[in-house]
Formats: structure tokens, sequence, C-alpha cells
């Protein structure tokens, strides 16, 4: 498998599969994350509330909310 | 491991997708398989057949029966696949240009027989994968590498253009609109007859850049700022509505679909 996997109890983040587009970044409603070196990365986990909104919008199937 | 949608509908050994940073088609490829896994359709009575182009990769990516064919011709393969198995749910993936300028003539008439497929048009406003030419959707002045002044043609209204050839269902939605997208593509799906839903994409590399749209990001804000959906249209005033597009269900009347009028003929002259 092609990945290289951030694992959180919220979030898992495939950083090999994310482009850095920012989408993620700008349409989660908590700021939780962020780029850094043109990936995603997970900046403040506890504001995290699974909504989703990261995974809809990932035009690279890169990050998805866990346990739902 | 990748999420259980993406496990569960896409070929995963062949992601990463070659789309472009921040393209929208990932995003509406991936609320194509929601909509089925919703609907739970046996995945085996499911084939998605797509054209050429950027969007047309897309069932490269996906995990059912697919057929990857010529310019502008998917719905004509669909057409023989609904034929030969009427049972089959089948869906075309297309381009603005695929599904308006070279397949335009199939288009009209797969709509006006309303045989039972589901076409999901990713519109990008552009050939994105040739280069950035201008498409039969590039907005009036917007430029493409074959307008570098400006596209004097007027741009096509996909929906408005299925509604009046007879499709049966009709909606559009956007990249940023994912859940109305969802939505209206399951009902598209539900539909028996010809269903049209137009999935506004984004292009930051051809479209955006040559028309200084900006990231990915500012081309999905500003569907977010001027999609309105019909429903709110109606209350709202012509200068409110001015430089806005509509999104939502544009039409949902069932008729008689193509395949089971066929069938018709063939059950009479089996009796005769």
């Amino acid at each position: 498998m092609n990945s290289n996997e951030t694992v959180t109890e919220k979030l898992t983040i495939n950083e090999n599969w994310c482009k850095g587009c920012g989408i993620c970044v700008k349409f989660c409603p908590k700021k939780v994350l962020g780029l850094e070196h043109d990936k995603v990365k997970i900046v403040d986990i506890d504001k995290c509330i699974q909504c989703g909104q990261c995974e809809l919008r990932c035009p690279d199937y890169a990050i998805y909310v866990r346990g739902k | 491991m990748p999420s259980a949608i993406v496990n569960e509908y896409f070929r995963t050994n062949k992601l990463p997708q070659i789309w472009c940073p921040g393209c929208g088609h990932g995003i509406i490829t991936r609320a194509i398989t929601v909509a089925i896994d919703k609907l739970g359709f046996d995945r085996d009575k499911i084939c998605v057949v797509s054209g050429i182009g950027c969007s047309s990769r897309a069932t490269g990516y996906l995990d059912f029966d697919t057929l990857h064919t010529t310019h502008g011709r998917a719905l004509a393969f669909a057409t023989g696949v609904k034929l030969a198995n009427p049972e089959m749910k089948v869906i075309v993936i297309t381009g603005d240009g695929d599904a308006s300028a070279i397949g335009g003539n199939h288009f009209i008439h797969a709509c006006r027989r309303n045989i039972g497929i589901t076409t999901i048009v990713f519109n990008n406003n552009i050939y994105g994968m040739t280069g950035g030419q201008y498409s039969p959707t590039t907005p009036k002045f917007d430029k493409g590498t074959t307008a570098p002044y400006g596209n004097i043609d007027k741009a096509f209204d996909i929906p408005t253009l299925a509604a009046a050839a007879g499709a049966t269902y009709v909606g559009r939605s956007t990249a940023y609109h994912t859940n109305l997208l969802i939505s209206l593509i399951e009902n598209g799906l539900k539909n028996d007859g010809f269903s049209l839903i137009e999935a506004v994409s984004s292009c930051p590399t051809y479209y955006g850049r040559k028309n200084k749209k900006g990231s990915a990001v500012d081309m999905l804000e500003w569907q977010k700022d001027h999609a309105v959906n019909i429903s709110a249209a109606s209350k709202m005033t012509p200068e409110a509505l001015e430089g806005k597009f509509l999104i939502g269900e544009f039409k949902n009347s069932p008729e008689p679909e193509y395949t089971s009028e066929y069938q018709k003929i063939i059950d009479r002259f089996i009796k005769e």
C-alpha cells in the first residue's frame, strides 16, 4: 500500500496521497489543520469535532475521519 | 489504509490519482461512490462509462465494471451496455467538452430517448487535458489557449440543454456543495430514465490560471459565494441574482424509460 500515514484517534492522514492543495485546511470549521512543506498537518487535534468537511472535499482521499 | 468508502469503491492500487493539486474532479468522483453506497446497489450491476478528458480518467480509479471509451462517445457505448443489459445501473462520467461539443449529438439524443443512464458532467469550463482550449461552457469573454483575447461564444447551460432535449431528471451542484451533489446523484440514480447532473468542478491549472481565478481554494470559495439554490432563487430579486448561478434539482418528471419501451415491442411480437 502506497501510504505514509499519520493516525490519530479522530483523523487519518496519508501524506503520500496529499498534494497540498489546502482545501481541507481552508474549510475545516475548527482550524484543526495546517500545511507544512506542501503537506497537510494536524495543528490542534483537540479542536476536531469529526464533522468530516475535510474528508468530503479532499480531492486526493488523503484525509478522513476515523470511526465513522 | 484508506477510508472505508475509498477502500470499498476505488482501485486503491491506482491511487494517488493523476489530477492536478486542488482539481475538483477527485471530490466529485468520491461523491459518486458515496451516493452509490447510500443506495446500497449491487456493485456487480453497475457499469461506469467515460469518454476522453480529465474527467474521464475517473473510470480508471473506480472499482466497478468500467469502460474508458472514445472522445464524446461515452453515451453511445453506455447505450449499448444498457440495451444489452437493461438491469444494469449505467453511469456515464464525462466532461463539458466531451459531453457538449464532441459528444453533443449523442448527448441530446440520449436525453430525448430517456434511456436509463445517469450522466454526471464534470464541468471545469475548459479542455484541461489538452492544454486549456476553450470549451462550450467557457463563459463569454473568458480566456483559453485558443482564445487568448477572450472567447466570444456564448456558453452552453448544460442542465437547460438536457431538460429541453428530454432528460427526465436534471440538477446541478458544485464540488464545494458536495452533500447536495451526493443527494442529486442519488436521486438521479433512482430515476429509471435519463438523468443529468452537472457537477461544477474547478481547474486551477488552466481555466483558473488563464482567468486569474486564484488558487484551488479560491475557486471553491467562488463556487460557495456564487451558487444560489433554486429554492432560494425564487425569493430573490434579479439584482441579487446578478452574476450568480443556480444549483439544486431543476427537473424531476419521470417518463417511460427507453429499454422498457423497447422490451414492450419485443413482448408484443413474442405473443403474436
